[in-house]
Parts: structure tokens; C-alpha cells; sequence
């Protein structure tokens, strides 16, 4: 490019501590016109505090900012967002019950005299909307929207605030293939329109699609930088970790010769999947790779009777164990993990010990009696064995994800269970941290328990696998050795629909 | 946050402050009124909050799983008719009567319970069209009228204080604490009702029974208010269909201002047993004070808000 380029944005030594520990030790950082750069690193490493920084939800400590040239520091987020920097969370922050164009000038609707001028709101809102590619008329309701159209409304509401430069953090979390596509449309679009873009997101195969730049956190450092978005994955996630990725998995140990688990013409009574059939040997870790929308996560569920089967057996060592309640599952030695620890696997503001105790309540007890200090003992080995770091009367909530998803384990395996479920086991976790949830797998299944695991990280299922069932559309389109498996057969598989 | 030994036995976290509010009026009602220091007054109050007591005990095990009971007056007089329309009309055995009213006010929380359990109506709802139903009962009963003059031991059971100190129905709310307080402390069916008011789809997954809990909470505080409105028939020595109107609300409040969380899965029962104890020496003090009771109101009102609020910024 022979134009000289100004950037919108620079960070120069950006510092930030909180009380006593300082989290971001000198972070510099510069943002063009109409480029996307990917900032990246774990949990932990400090990119959403630089996001905060820049879009005034924090103050730094020490440091400098420009924007647009001048020196910068917003005091709030209101203050960033009205000199055109606007961070759109991970979460959607919008009111289901109101139209587009009202989500779109929230809190600002063009109004005379306290009245609100609807007709003008929506047109300046229809402009914004279909500035993004989308056709849809702003008086509808925003709950009709799927995620993605929610995710454009939201960056619709961005662009009506005059945005040029929006932080995007994660913004496909919640979204499919198709609609990521959609999304990265628009993104070009804004790209070409002079916005400047800083994304963050832990999907890595996509960040090689849409980024220019990348810039790698780690620890409050930044790291490395490179000047293109096509660096391969190894590279990023080594320069993220600090470390070579060949330690990640650790060694897969044989299953053994006698069938555990077996699931017999599986189906559930909404279509969500149809007539599955696998079976698992002891000792053995099956993966199930596919899609999102796949059915592996209402498949398992089934399976451990936190769903209803329509029709089809489950048997354990031979014996028909079919559920109907997780209770009728977990007696029978059958235990889910499920895929998110907030909603479904801790109780968040009840401490780490009881919530451990939760699911071993029956066997704490005598004649139905529970002491809180036998509470403690039980806890205390679960904490030990999984190296949970934290004390047994903290409350689950405030511990990180990695830490969580060992709280989680540490209340199912107490029960020395015949099969454990995992759904996403390392979803939102650390790289660092997940090496560890590994070595549990492993040491679940030279123990002798079969292990099933829904993943959705290829990496991950091939790593981590004995066999591989993949499932597309709710049918599963084949099973794969380890031997014989690979991403490109793995997504084959996956993407094998009719 | 890690809680002293001392803490975790009472489980005072969360109302130590409920606590200390109590001495403090307690020790500034000693000093501003002559009587209110005594044996006498102290056994007064106790009789005085015999009724809210134990309503308020089934009202905490409700709010801990995260429900609401709006019927526990209505289902308090419901209790007390058919007590005294099986007695009085029909010449039954006291001891009979009152078992089978203590049965029909389980049947009332049954009937809830299963809505809410089973047929997801939610809590408020199931618990208001309880409220209507159960009131319209009680007045059916004996057509809107009072029924009185129950057998002499009945009434004697609020009135003869044994040791000069406490009478049965005061002893009856006692025992109610004391069952409670170790059920919900002591037992997995206890634990496993924080689990549900924590999440109820964690707890589901985890193999707790929730629909079963559910039901059983609501019949048990249903059970609560009959045994409530059977020992108001004692004190009264009478049982009217209008009994019990908005004791819901003042239940609501001693579990509130005890520091039980509406959201469910936090509180205990000490802490509702000091949101009692503060709601009864207020209106034995203010009433000892002279104030007027239209002023009570106001004095409770500022103390529900207050105490809430006081809760609400510590955990900020």
C-alpha cells in the first residue's frame, strides 16, 4: 500500500492494576481504518481488559491513548461510545421485547417534545440494518431473530451510534457455520466503509478468515504480532501457551476386550436424532465429533436420562439400564457432564463443597443425617485428587472455568462410575488448564471406565479418542478408528448430509 | 468467604446482621419503656409470635427453592373450620378433628405443589389461585359464621404456662424450629433444597428429586399453616373463616428480613426465627411505646426495606 496510513487507535505502554497485582504489564497496540485485528490469548491473558480500557469500562493505571490523534481517555463506557468506540459483549445485550429499531437507539430514540418520533427512528434504523445486508422490516420483535440477525442488530445499533472502531468479543460463540459466513460478509462490508475492527475470539480457524493482522496475548504481555491473518493454527496456539503443542495430549492407553456401555436404535421423540447405535468396551475413550445442531449433545443427554428416549436400549455389561430420570442413570453408574457448567453443572453462588456434595448426597448421609464437617472431608479428597485450586467454602462462581470443570468431575467420579459423559469437556477453559482435564480422561479410562466425549474441537476428539462416531443431522454417518481418522475424515463425516 | 466454625453451625451467615439489629432494640426498648425488660413481656411475646412462627417456617423451606406461598393464611383458616365444623357440628373427637384438618391443609398443599411441580403453573400463581380457592372453603364451611367453645383442654393449651414460663403451643413452636432447623441442616432432603433453589436443573442432573421436593415443600408449609390455625382456634377458643388474612405477607417478611434470599438456594432458618423474633418485639414495643398501630405499619414497612437494603450493599 504506497498511502501512508494513520491509525485510528494506539496504546502506547498501556499498565493496569488491580489493588495490589498488576494485570497488563505494558500493552502496545494500534488499530488502522478498515482492519480487523484479532487479538488473542487464553483466559486470563488480558484481552478483556484491554477492551475495557478502550472502551472506558476501566481506567488504566499508566500508559497513553490516541484516538483519531488526540489523546484519549474515556471516564465511561458513555463517553467512549459518543467519541465512536463501541464494545459489543460476548453476551447479546438486548431486550427481546422490543422492535430492531428501538434495540437500535436505545436509551437515544429520536423523540420531540418526549414523544418518540417512530417514523423517523425507523427509517434511520432500516438504513443501518440494511446497511449490514440484512431485509428484515425494524418493527419486528427481536426474539423472532435467530442469534446471528440478534448479533447484526447489535452492531446495527453500533453503526446508528457512528461508530469506527467496535471491538467484537466472540462474536460467533453462539453462532453456526452458515451464519458465521453472514456475519463475515458484513464485516467486510464494514472493513470497506473505514470501521476499524478489533476481534477477539477463541475459534482460530476462523480468525485466519477474517483478521489482517494478529496480536497475541499472554500473561499482560503482548506477545507477538504478526502482519497477516493466514498464520497457521500450531503457530498461534504455541505462541498463545508458550509452549510446544506435542505435550497436549497425553498417551491414550488400550481399551479393554468387554463391552461396557451399548446403545441399541436410539431415537428421540422430537427428531433431534435417529436410531443410534454404538458401543463402548471398558477402559475405552470414544469421541463424537460433529457439527453444531448435530444432536450429540441431546444424544448423551439421553443416554443419562437428562433427556427423553423415544424409542431404542441402553444397555450396561449386557443389562438393560434404558433411563427415564437422571437419578435411574446415575444409580446405574452412568454420569453426564454436561456442556455448560454455569446452567446445568454448578450451583454457582453455593461453595465448592457443596456442590460436590450435590450429587453424593445418598452416600454422605446415614439414616438420611448429614453433617456439614463430613460435608468437608468429602470434599476435601475431590479437591486434593483434581489439584482444584481453591478452599472447599469458596463459592464455585468465583472460580475460573478450568477449575469449575474439575468441581464438576470431582462430584461424579466420588461415585466411581462405569461411564462418564463428557459434553464439551474443555469449552471456555484454558489451553493451559486443559491438559489437565486430559490426563483425567486417561486416568478414568486405564481404570477400566468408558469414556464418552462430545467435542466439538477436532483437535481435541482426534487427540484425545480411541474411536470416533460422527453424527450429522442426527444420524450418525460413521465410526472412525483411530488410526483412520483425521480432520478431513472427521469433516467428511460430518458435513455427510441426506 | 470463609466462614467461622461458630458461623457454620448456627448458619448465621447472612443474618448475623438481622442479629444484631434485634439486641439493638432489644436493649433500646429495655431503657426507653419500664416493661419490657420482664420474664412476663418476654413470655407475652412468645405467645404473640406462636402463629407467624411457624407460618414463617414453612414460608423459608418455600422461598429456598426459589417458590413463593401466597395460600398459608387462607389455608390457616381453612385448617380451623373443618377443625371446628368436625367438631362442633359433627361431635367428633377433638383429637380427630384436628388430625383431619391438619389433613385437609395438606391436601391444599398438594394441590399446589402438583401445579407447580407438574404443571409448571408458576408458584405465585398456583399459591394466589390456592389462596382464593382455600378462603372460599373455610367461608363454606360454616357459611361465613364463627364457630366456638371448643372443649376446655383445647384452650387451656395456649393459656396454662407450665414452669410459670411457657405454654403448649408456645412448646409446639419450638419443637417446629427445632425439626426444621435440623432437617434443613442435618439431613440430605435439607441439603438437597439448597441445591434446588441454587439451580433446579443442576440439582435435577445431579439425580436430586426435584418434582417430588417441590411437592413436598409445599405440602409441608401447607401442614405448618393448619397446625398454625389450630393453635390460633386454641388462643382464640373460637375459628372464624376470616381468619389469617395477609399473614402470608408478614410471613414473607420475617423470612425476608431473616435474610433468605426470594431468589432461593440462600437463607436459613436461624435467620427467619430472628426476622420473627424482630417483627414481634417491634410490635410488643411500639405497642409498650404508645405508638399508634396505623404508625406499626409504617415502622415495619421502614424495617423491611432497610433490612434488605442493609443485605443488598454488603454483597456489593
Amino acid at each position: 500500500m504506497t498511502i501512508e496510513r494513520k491509525p485510528i487507535l494506539t496504546l502506547q505502554n498501556i499498565r493496569k492494576s488491580f489493588g495490589q497485582t498488576e494485570v497488563l504489564h505494558g500493552i502496545d497496540l494500534e488499530v488502522y481504518p478498515g482492519e480487523v485485528v484479532a487479538l488473542l490469548g487464553e483466559n486470563g491473558a488480558g484481552k478483556s481488559t484491554t477492551s475495557n480500557i478502550i472502551a472506558g469500562g476501566f481506567h488504566q493505571s499508566s500508559g497513553d491513548m490516541t484516538w483519531l490523534g488526540e489523546s484519549y481517555s474515556p471516564n465511561s463506557p458513555g463517553e467512549a461510545i459518543n467519541s465512536g468506540l463501541v464494545l459489543i459483549h460476548q453476551e447479546l445485550r438486548l431486550l427481546e421485547h422490543l422492535s430492531i429499531a428501538e434495540n437500535v437507539f436505545i436509551g437515544r430514540w429520536p423523540s420531540k417534545a418526549g414523544l418518540i418520533r417512530r417514523k423517523e427512528m425507523e427509517a434511520r434504523a432500516q438504513a443501518q440494518i440494511e446497511r449490514l445486508g440484512l431485509n428484515i422490516p425494524v418493527s419486528s420483535l427481536v426474539c423472532g431473530l435467530s442469534t446471528a440477525n440478534q448479533q447484526l442488530v447489535e452492531i446495527a445499533k453500533a453503526l446508528a451510534l457512528d461508530a469506527k472502531l467496535l471491538i467484537l468479543d466472540e462474536p460467533t460463540a453462539a453462532l453456526g457455520g452458515a451464519e458465521t459466513e453472514l456475519l463475515f460478509e458484513q464485516i467486510e462490508r464494514l472493513k470497506a466503509d473505514g470501521v476499524g475492527i478489533i476481534y477477539i475470539s477463541h475459534r482460530l480457524e476462523e480468525i485466519r478468515k477474517v483478521a489482517d493482522r494478529l496480536v497475541v496475548m499472554r500473561d499482560g504481555h503482548t506477545v507477538e504480532k504478526f502482519d497477516s491473518g493466514d498464520v497457521p493454527i500450531r503457530t498461534i496456539v504455541e505462541s498463545m501457551v508458550g509452549r510446544d503443542l506435542n505435550q497436549m495430549f497425553p498417551a491414550i492407553p488400550a481399551p479393554k476386550e468387554e463391552l461396557c456401555i451399548e446403545v441399541k436404535n436410539l431415537s428421540s421423540p422430537n427428531a433431534t436424532f435417529h436410531d443410534i447405535n454404538f458401543s463402548v468396551k471398558k477402559g475405552e475413550i470414544f469421541g463424537i465429533a460433529g457439527l453444531i445442531g448435530a444432536g450429540r449433545t441431546e444424544m448423551v443427554r439421553a443416554i443419562t436420562g437428562a433427556d427423553p428416549i423415544a424409542t431404542g436400549q441402553v444397555l450396561l455389561n449386557g443389562k438393560d439400564i434404558t433411563p427415564k430420570t437422571p437419578t435411574s442413570s446415575i444409580e446405574n453408574g452412568v454420569v453426564l457432564v454436561p456442556e455448560d457448567r454455569k446452567l446445568q453443572g454448578l450451583v454457582l453462588d453455593h461453595s465448592i463443597e457443596d456442590n460436590i456434595a450435590y450429587a453424593n448426597l445418598s452416600t454422605i448421609s446415614k439414616f438420611g443425617f448429614i453433617s456439614p464437617s463430613r460435608i468437608k472431608d468429602y470434599a476435601k479428597s475431590g479437591i486434593a485428587r483434581f489439584g482444584v485450586k481453591g478452599t472447599g467454602g469458596q463459592n464455585a462462581g468465583e472460580m475460573s472455568g478450568g477449575n469449575q470443570q474439575k468441581v464438576i468431575l470431582a462430584k461424579w467420579l466420588a461415585k466411581a462410575p462405569k461411564v462418564v459423559v463428557l459434553d464439551e469437556p474443555t469449552r471456555g477453559i484454558d489451553v493451559g488448564a486443559r491438559s489437565s482435564i486430559y490426563e483425567i480422561i486417561v486416568e478414568l479410562a486405564s481404570k477400566g471406565v468408558a469414556v464418552i466425549v462430545v467435542s466439538s474441537d477436532l483437535e481435541e476428539v482426534l487427540g484425545i479418542s480411541n474411536r470416533i462416531m460422527v453424527m450429522a443431522e442426527g444420524k450418525m454417518t460413521g465410526i472412525l478408528d483411530r488410526q483412520n481418522a483425521n480432520d478431513v475424515s472427521v469433516m467428511e463425516l460430518a458435513t455427510a448430509f441426506g | 468467604m470463609l466462614r467461622s466454625r461458630f458461623g457454620a453451625l448456627f448458619s448465621l451467615s447472612g443474618s448475623t446482621g438481622p442479629l444484631v439489629g434485634l439486641l439493638l432494640l432489644c436493649v433500646f426498648l429495655s431503657f426507653s419503656t419500664e416493661s419490657f425488660f420482664s420474664i412476663r413481656n418476654f413470655v407475652n411475646i412468645l405467645d404473640q409470635i406462636t402463629v407467624l412462627g411457624i407460618l414463617a417456617v414453612g414460608m423459608t423451606f418455600v422461598i429456598l427453592i426459589g417458590g413463593i406461598d401466597l395460600s398459608v393464611g387462607s389455608v390457616l383458616a381453612l385448617c380451623g373450620m373443618v377443625m371446628g365444623f368436625l367438631a362442633k357440628e359433627l361431635g367428633w373427637p377433638m383429637e380427630a378433628a384436628i388430625f383431619t384438618a391438619l389433613i385437609a391443609a395438606g391436601l391444599a398443599g398438594l394441590v399446589s405443589g402438583i401445579l407447580i411441580a407438574f404443571f409448571k403453573v408458576p408458584a405465585f400463581i398456583a399459591t394466589l389461585a390456592m389462596m382464593s380457592a382455600a378462603r372460599g372453603l373455610a367461608n363454606m364451611v360454616s357459611d361465613g359464621h364463627q364457630i366456638i367453645s371448643f372443649p376446655i383442654w383445647f384452650n387451656l393449651m395456649a393459656v396454662i404456662r407450665y414452669g410459670g414460663v411457657i405454654t403448649i403451643t408456645v412448646a409446639i413452636m419450638f419443637a417446629v424450629f427445632a425439626i426444621s432447623w435440623a432437617y434443613l441442616k442435618f439431613t440430605s432432603g435439607g441439603r438437597s433444597l439448597y441445591a434446588i433453589g441454587g439451580n433446579a436443573e443442576v440439582a435435577r442432573l445431579a439425580g436430586i428429586k426435584v418434582k417430588l421436593h417441590t411437592v413436598g415443600v409445599y405440602v409441608f408449609a401447607a401442614v405448618l399453616s393448619g397446625i398454625a390455625g389450630v393453635l390460633l382456634g386454641a388462643r382464640l377458643d373460637s375459628v372464624q373463616p376470616q381468619a389469617g388474612v395477609s399473614y402470608e405477607l408478614d410471613a414473607i417478611a420475617a423470612v425476608v428480613i431473616g435474610g433468605t434470599s426470594l431468589s432461593g438456594g440462600t437463607g436459613s432458618l436461624a435467620g427467619t426465627i430472628i426476622g420473627v423474633l424482630i417483627i414481634g418485639v417491634l410490635r410488643n414495643g411500639l405497642n409498650l411505646l404508645g405508638v399508634s398501630p396505623f404508625m406499626q405499619q409504617v415502622v415495619i414497612g421502614l424495617v423491611i426495606a432497610l433490612a434488605v437494603s442493609i443485605e443488598a450493599l454488603k454483597k456489593k
